[in-house]
């Protein structure tokens, strides 16, 4: 099963759209409420990332009965250093993003702790692109 | 312990998710970082928080807490009110300090 999601950068009205509608399909196909928590905080984390730091970003979801697998595409500023983008603390989020309580550089670690394989590529001035799999049965 | 009683006793405004006030709180989790609530909040849990934006929503929904509190008499926006009405997910608040009503609910869920 493959959906697709776009996100669009700068709009946190509508951040979660596609972690809710993941939620409500994997409740339906009866995954392990365990795996759906651990799929929702990653992909949820990846689409305020996108929201925050991108221009615009797609979210493709493939779903077959062993996994999971996300891939949030974005055109952006891209990371320059992906490690310490993955550092607890680190963050580039402006001001206004930080006063909403997101930014505080848990995003990346919240996704890799959540997710069985998490794959990060940039290109500085071009975009991101983030992959997530998780299995679906423990 | 029900959304509702915890509302009556530590003297709550409900703004709105009505449908919801049934539910059974299993514990509290008080920040104002929403990473830190994907993070770490369990199901079932109590948001204590000064946020009011909807995105406090979407949290609470992916993560099935039990209920929001905003807290020091902080209002709402007008999108966080709608989305708890949309989902039947509490939204209350508190004219407290979040310290104070952390300590108040925990009293409450320790008996």
């Amino acid at each position: 099963m493959e959906l697709k999601y776009e996100v669009e950068g700068g709009n946190f009205t509508i951040a979660g759209n596609a972690s809710s509608g993941v939620k409500k399909l994997l409740k339906q196909l009866n995954v392990d409420p365990k795996v759906i928590k651990r799929i929702v905080v990653a992909l949820y984390e990846g689409e305020v990332n996108v929201v925050a730091h991108a221009y615009k970003g797609i979210i493709y979801v493939d779903i077959n009965a062993e996994r999971i697998h996300i891939v949030i595409e974005d055109e952006g500023p891209g990371i320059p250093d992906i490690d310490l983008a993955m550092t607890v603390g680190y963050s580039t989020a402006s001001a206004k993003v930080r006063e909403m309580g997101f930014g505080a550089g848990m995003g990346l670690p919240n996704m890799k702790r959540n997710a069985d394989v998490l794959k990060v590529s940039s290109a500085v001035g071009k975009g991101t692109v983030v992959e997530l799999i998780t299995y679906l049965s423990n | 312990m029900k959304v509702s009683a915890i509302i009556e006793k530590l003297n709550l405004t409900v703004f709105g998710g009505h449908q919801g006030l049934d539910r059974e709180v299993e514990g509290g989790y008080t920040s104002d970082l929403l990473s830190d609530v994907m993070g770490h909040a369990d199901e079932g849990q109590i948001w204590i928080t000064l946020q009011t934006h909807r995105n406090i929503m979407a949290v609470a929904s992916l993560k099935d807490l039990a209920a929001i509190v905003v807290v020091k008499g902080f209002v709402p926006d007008e999108g966080t009110i709608q989305q708890s009405n949309d989902e039947g997910l509490p939204l209350l608040g508190s004219n407290s300090e979040a310290f104070e009503l952390s300590g108040q609910l925990y009293e409450l869920l320790k008996k």
